[in-house]
């Protein structure tokens, strides 16, 4: 699904990522877990295609496509899905008209045929239930006056609406109560299939209750440091990131 | 006896004196002040930003023409429409007749047009439309009537270096309630010159709306005057969108004279390449109890200018006065310019007024977000700029009227 091989990345003049390493096969689930600053935004970011970052060195490759040739929307397009550690709020854009101009120009890419209203609609009431997604918050501006919880949702909303082939979930767990935690596990696990992986970054465990991973990632100072299965996860959570830095230093 | 030489413009230079009917000392005063007053410079305060100077090199003339249809320029296709092309009426595009409880007149057909209302000294654009008027249409809308349906006036420029001295006279009757769209467009031509003037007065209790819509090409010029005068209990919304044009400047005045009026003001406009808009607009609250509402959004790219300059005032006697302004203006190209200056200047002690003016770019990371989710740069921006627009657009409240502005925004900016 997607490579990664010595992604070096910086803003400024501040290297962030520092020969970042990693690979997701299709139908795999991967955790990165990381103190804060160590760079797990700043990857989500990078593969989305922010421009303010820098990549001064590495490859990433994308389903076969060199993943950094590419322009923000056609990652998108290829089937990169980024759900954001803060969505913002974009007053007077209507979430599901933005939405289908997206799945339209995504269809376009590919050379489908534009999704029909009444289909959107179906999968707009199809998608909202399934993220527990009030119809009437689904069709507001894009995230104007949503509840943290809502925005969170709204993100996996979008997610279940484009169904993408990768989806990175950057801290879509954080500061959520456990029924909007079930919601958006349920949501990633409902989506789940043998063609699409998803990687998620999160600090916490809990979520990993629900999500199980196949894989839990270290990402410190920009490189991923210590790869290990989902009990990799309660030890950090225990033991806090101390012992791996001592690890690193020998 | 001595002729001083003052060193005229060409501007008027091949125009005969009116034929209409204006009252002999608006004439005589507009001739006077077009003999003696230089073009505005931008040394003058209220044209600070609007260069005029290009129109005093150009001889117009005023030449009568002909358009095949008016199809692309029917803003509202359910409205009665008088046709004016380069400022004469046209028979054949117009309707017979308007809806029940408005009568009208054609200026040229009357045998005495009212004293002006327009200020004239110092005036030289106010004066050319009074001395050189072309034509143009009184509507008498009666007292008590409603009119449910709106009434439109539609004018075309079209030509090399013509002028249309159009006027527009609508006076609401007591209690009635009407509306009214106007269209400006233009036809092939350079330096074609639309200089109109309106005189606008609202009765006790009448309520007048209109929707004025500018689309001439950017050969153009077009310098308008709308001199609104409101009585007690009154309530008059214009809502302007300039899509298109060379130069255009609007200078809207509204004196509200009675008590318990409302005044409701939206302007829209986007212009692109060298484009230039300028809003000149000044209410002027002398009576207690009222409300203004103004509220003017633009979209700049390319090397296109903008000015707004919006002067509220409230006199002495006017308290509890409630006038808000606000002025918000997106620049899509490093190249784009806005001045934007809104003022207040305030003689009562209770009232409740605002003004604010924004100029910033199309937020970042918001366009980041919808291109993350697949959209091309271009419709990000666009979905943007709507947005940011739809706020005033969503005060046209003509149905026909909005989705004719947004087959315009399409037609001009390529949106869907
Ligand atoms: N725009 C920026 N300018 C300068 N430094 C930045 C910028 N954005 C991020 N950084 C820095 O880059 C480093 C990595 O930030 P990043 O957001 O990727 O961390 P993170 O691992 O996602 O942290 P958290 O767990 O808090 O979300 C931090 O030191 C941060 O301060
Ligand atoms: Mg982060």
């Amino acid at each position: 699904m997607i490579e990664i091989k010595n992604l070096h990345a910086k803003i400024g003049d501040k290297e962030i990522l520092k020969g970042l390493n990693l690979t997701v096969k299709a139908g795999e689930i991967h955790a990165i877990m990381g103190p804060n600053g160590a760079g797990k935004s700043t990857l989500a970011s990078v593969l989305a295609g922010r421009e303010d970052y820098e990549v001064t060195e590495g490859t990433v490759d994308f389903e076969g496509a060199d993943l950094l040739d590419l322009a923000t929307e056609e990652r998108a397009r290829e089937g990169l899905f980024l759900a954001f550690q803060y969505p913002i709020e974009i007053p007077g854009v209507s979430n599901i008209n933005f939405l289908r101009t997206a799945i339209n120009e995504i269809r376009e890419y590919r050379k489908e045929d534009p999704i029909s209203a009444k289909d959107f609609m179906a999968l707009v009431r199809e998608k909202s239930k399934l993220v527990e997604l009030d119809a009437k918050l689904a069709s507001r501006s894009v995230n104007e006056g949503f509840s943290g919880g809502e925005k969170k949702r709204n993100e996996i909303f979008q997610m279940a609406m484009l169904n993408p082939k990768l989806a990175i979930l950057d801290e879509t767990d954080s500061g959520l109560d456990i029924d909007a935690l079930r919601v958006v596990a349920n949501g990633v696990n409902m989506l789940k299939s043998e063609n699409n992986a998803t990687i998620v970054i999160t600090h916490y465990q809990r979520l990993l209750d629900y999500i199980i991973p196949d894989f839990v990632h270290v990402l410190y100072d920009g490189k991923i440091v210590k790869t290990g299965g989902k009990e990799l996860a309660l030890e950090l959570e225990e033991k806090g990131y101390d012992w791996i830095k001592a690890e690193l230093a020998n | 006896m001595t002729v001083i030489a003052h060193k005229k413009t060409a501007l008027s230079s091949r125009l005969e004196a009116t034929s209409i009917s204006i009252a002999n000392e608006d004439k005589a005063l507009a001739l006077g002040v077009l003999e003696n007053t230089p073009l505005p410079t931008t040394r003058t305060e209220a044209w600070k930003y609007t260069r005029v100077a290009r129109l005093g090199k150009i001889a117009f003339t005023n030449q009568e023409a002909t358009i095949s249809s008016i199809d692309k320029y029917n803003i509202d296709s359910s409205a009665p429409t008088l046709v004016f092309v380069n400022g004469h009426f046209s028979k054949e595009l117009s309707s017979n007749d308007l809806p029940e409880g408005i009568s009208w007149n054609l200026l040229s057909d009357m045998n005495a047009i009212p004293a002006t209302k327009l200020k004239l000294e110092n005036e030289v654009f106010n004066s050319l439309n009074t001395a050189h008027l072309t034509g143009g249409v009184q509507l008498t809308i009666a007292a008590n009537v409603i009119v449910g349906t709106p009434v439109q006036i539609l004018h075309i420029i079209k030509g090399t270096e013509v002028i249309s001295n159009f006027k527009v006279i609508i006076d609401a009757g007591k209690s009635s309630q009407a509306s009214v769209v106007q269209g400006y467009f233009s036809e092939d031509g350079e330096n074609k010159f639309c200089n109109v003037t309106s005189e606008i007065s609202l009765a006790e209790n009448a309520v007048l709306s209109i929707d004025k819509v500018q689309y001439e090409d950017e050969n153009s010029f077009h310098i308008s005057t709308e001199e609104v005068s409101q009585e007690r209990n009154s309530l008059f919304t214009i809502n302007t969108s300039t899509l298109n044009g060379g130069l255009v400047r609007n200078n809207l005045h509204i004196k509200v004279n009675g008590t318990n009026c409302n005044s409701v003001l939206n302007g829209v406009y986007l212009m692109k390449n060298k484009q230039h808009v300028d809003n000149h607009t000044i209410v002027d609250h002398i009576a207690a109890h009222c409300e203004s509402h103004e509220l003017y959004k633009g979209v700049m790219d390319d090397k296109s200018t903008a000015v707004f300059n919006g002067k509220v005032f409230v006199r002495p006697d006017a308290q509890k006065i409630n006038a808000f302004q606000s002025n918000g203006n997106v620049l899509l190209s490093d190249n784009a310019t806005v001045n934007s200056k809104p003022e207040l200047e305030i003689y009562a002690d209770d009232v409740k007024c605002s003004h604010g003016s924004t100029t910033g770019q199309l937020d970042d990371e918001a366009i980041f977000y919808l291109r993350a989710r697949g959209l091309s740069k271009r419709s990000a921006h666009q979905l943007m700029v709507s947005a940011f627009i739809g706020e005033v657009l969503d005060m046209i409240k003509n149905e026909n009227v909005r989705s004719y502005v947004d087959g315009l925004l399409t037609e001009r900016f390529g949106w869907e």
